[in-house]
């Protein structure tokens, strides 16, 4: 393995400035990687080769003329194939959109070229942002590298797997209900829940419109905090995204002072149901913040425990609504076009055609819960709790600066295990919905392997709207503090992988 | 314990415009009725009095500038059709034999 792809991405920017290196070396040397790892990994559904070599070769050039550059310029990034970039194949992971290539760039791609940012491609995620495990993207699993008998966590389990296999030193993913957070426990890597708002939706092929955040994905706390602060700030694209500037998120990372922070560990977020080995990496990692001088008392969100069936009601209803656009007509898949069959016959059996397994559930189930009689049981009551889970939220930070639990209840689990068991699949995101529903900032950060498997442990830190950056102040602080002990950040302990041609 | 029939799960999937196969609807069926199982713990908190959220953010209507600005052009808005003829969208027929 080169050692570029082992560096984090401000090493890499460092080397660039001083001329040690250039943007294409690096862009090839983790082209090369990708080439050599993701037959096992399968991270990407599409590598931009071309591309990303005349992007790297731009900077280099602009580098060379004396050009004021970002701070990641240069950098390779991979990115979540739910985000147009301008022709560039996009597909969501469904078939349903399986060749379309977008004739405009999304916000959040459009930044990262503005920074710079030099995009290697698209990473496989579940269909449509739908699932914990990415088992459910219409072209194959992605595997977990540091175990490659499971899964890498979804939906963007591409993003982090690309990460974790040193085939990017930075990823976009997007979170709705935990979908970077609970891969980037499962990897070993950092995760990023910006507030909702706080970064652009323009561009994102849409999941549920009220949850949907794109956000930064990295090895270390500080790479994720510099690509959060490339990509976030008022789009007037989004009309929902928030007109204020983007809180400190890198110098918070830079400090990593607890001293004083107020941390509240949610009672309702542990015990049964959690993994043993999950449980001690957690109260470790929270007695290593009480002796680096923060304040931790339990608080109690007694409504949390009912995010979950909220969130279950609310995500298909707007997804059976999202998702209606796909209809045979103006892109994507076209079934049952022969002249025997009219526009609606059409419709159907391309939506049978595109559409995979947990798609369908869902959007059944939304058709279910927005349907006449059932409005008022489902869709009106979930919308109720989501106002009790925002004011456990408003009180506890009236107590507390921050909230903690551990990301998942459970490292990642074995590829297949949970298929047929949606139930037991859904349990994955107890941690990481209440965050979503609120519109609060979240973060999930390494904090070791548990001891009954190996498998890396994500600390899950959850902070007031607009205030991102006290997540990346506790992320620096344990980060710092365990790479005293692991020689580095946790994913220095990953296995190697075999290399394939 | 809030049920759901296969019928009822192929009139959703008619609803929903998906076609579903005989296999599907014997396998969705059940798991439906798990969900919908899970998800009905929503009415064991939520008092009259509690009003809904439907959003994080307060929204507010966004208006730009009635202004003339650039769009995709016509062979951008339909590089990715299905179908297209003389510069529109080429749809399948909307009646049926028997309308």
């Amino acid at each position: 393995m080169s050692d570029l792809t082992r560096k984090t991405a401000v090493e890499l920017s460092e080397l660039m400035s001083s001329g040690e290196t250039s943007s294409v070396e690096i862009t090839q040397a983790h082209l090369d990687r990708i080439g050599a790892t993701d037959r096992a990994v399968h991270a990407f559904l599409h590598v931009d080769t071309e591309g990303a070599l005349a992007q790297a070769a731009d900077v280099d050039a602009r580098r060379a003329a004396g050009d004021e550059l970002g701070p990641l310029a240069g950098v390779p990034l991979a990115l979540k194939d739910v985000l147009t970039q301008d022709g560039v194949p996009t597909t969501a992971g469904s078939k349903m959109l399986e060749g379309w290539k977008p004739p405009y760039d999304s916000t959040v791609v459009k930044r990262l070229k503005a920074a710079g940012i030099v995009i290697l491609g698209k990473t496989n995620m579940d269909e449509f942002a739908m699932g914990s495990s990415t088992e459910n993207s219409a072209y194959g699993t992605t595997h977990n590298p540091w175990d490659l008998d499971r899964i890498p966590g979804g939906s963007g389990g591409g993003s982090s797997a690309a990460i974790s296999a040193y085939q990017a030193p930075l990823a976009i993913g997007t979170d709705t209900g935990g979908s970077i957070r609970q891969p980037a426990a499962f990897t070993g890597t950092v995760g990023v829940k910006p507030t909702y708002g706080g970064t652009s939706r323009y561009g994102l092929i849409a999941l549920a419109s009220s949850l949907d955040t794109p956000g930064p994905c990295a090895r270390t706390t500080l790479d994720a905090a510099l690509l959060h602060e490339a990509i976030a700030g008022y789009d007037p694209m989004d009309s929902t995204s928030i007109n204020q500037p983007v809180p400190a998120v890198v110098e918070a990372a830079r400090s990593g002072d607890v001293t004083g922070l107020r941390i509240g560990v949610v009672k309702e977020l542990g015990g049964e149901g959690y993994q043993p080995g999950v449980e001690a990496r957690f109260h470790e990692a929270v007695e290593l913040l009480t002796k680096l001088g923060a304040e931790v008392v339990e608080v109690s969100c007694p409504h949390f425990q009912y995010a979950l069936p909220a969130y279950y009601l609310i995500l298909p209803s707007e997804a059976s609504s999202n998702l209606a656009k796909f209809d045979a007509m103006r892109f994507g898949l076209r079934v049952g076009d022969d002249g025997l069959n009219d526009a609606e016959q059409v419709m159907r059996l391309t939506r049978e055609a595109g559409f995979g397994p947990e798609v369908k559930r869902r959007i059944m189930l939304g058709t279910h819960a927005l349907s006449s009689g059932y409005y008022d049981a489902y869709y009106g009551q979930a919308q109720k709790v989501r106002t009790l889970i925002a004011r456990d939220f408003t009180q506890a930070y009236e107590q507390v600066d921050v909230l903690v639990s551990p990301s998942t209840p459970t490292t990642a689990f074995e590829i297949g295990a949970r298929v047929d068991d949606p139930i037991a699949m859904y349990k994955n995101d107890l941690c990481t919905i209440p965050s979503n529903l609120a519109g609060n900032a979240a973060a999930s950060f390494p904090i070791g392997l548990a001891e009954e498997d190996g498998l890396p442990v994500g600390f899950h830190v959850m902070a007031p709207v607009m205030r991102d950056d006290l997540c990346y102040l506790v992320g620096a602080a344990l980060e710092s503090a365990f790479a005293d002990q692991w020689g580095g950040v946790l994913m220095s302990k990953a296995p190697e992988l075999e290399v394939t041609r | 314990m809030p049920s759901i029939t296969r019928d009822e799960v192929a009139h959703l999937a008619r609803l929903a415009r998906i076609e579903l196969t005989e296999d599907e609807l014997d396998h969705l069926a059940p798991q439906l009725e798990q969900i919908i199982g899970l998800v009905a713990q929503v009415s064991e908190v939520a008092a009259e009095d509690i009003p809904p959220t439907s959003h994080a953010l307060p929204l507010t209507n966004v208006m730009r500038e009635d202004v003339n600005v650039a769009c995709l052009t016509p062979e951008q808005a339909l590089s990715g059709a299905p179908a297209a003829e003389e510069q529109r969208f080429r749809v399948p027929r909307i009646l049926s034999e028997e309308a």
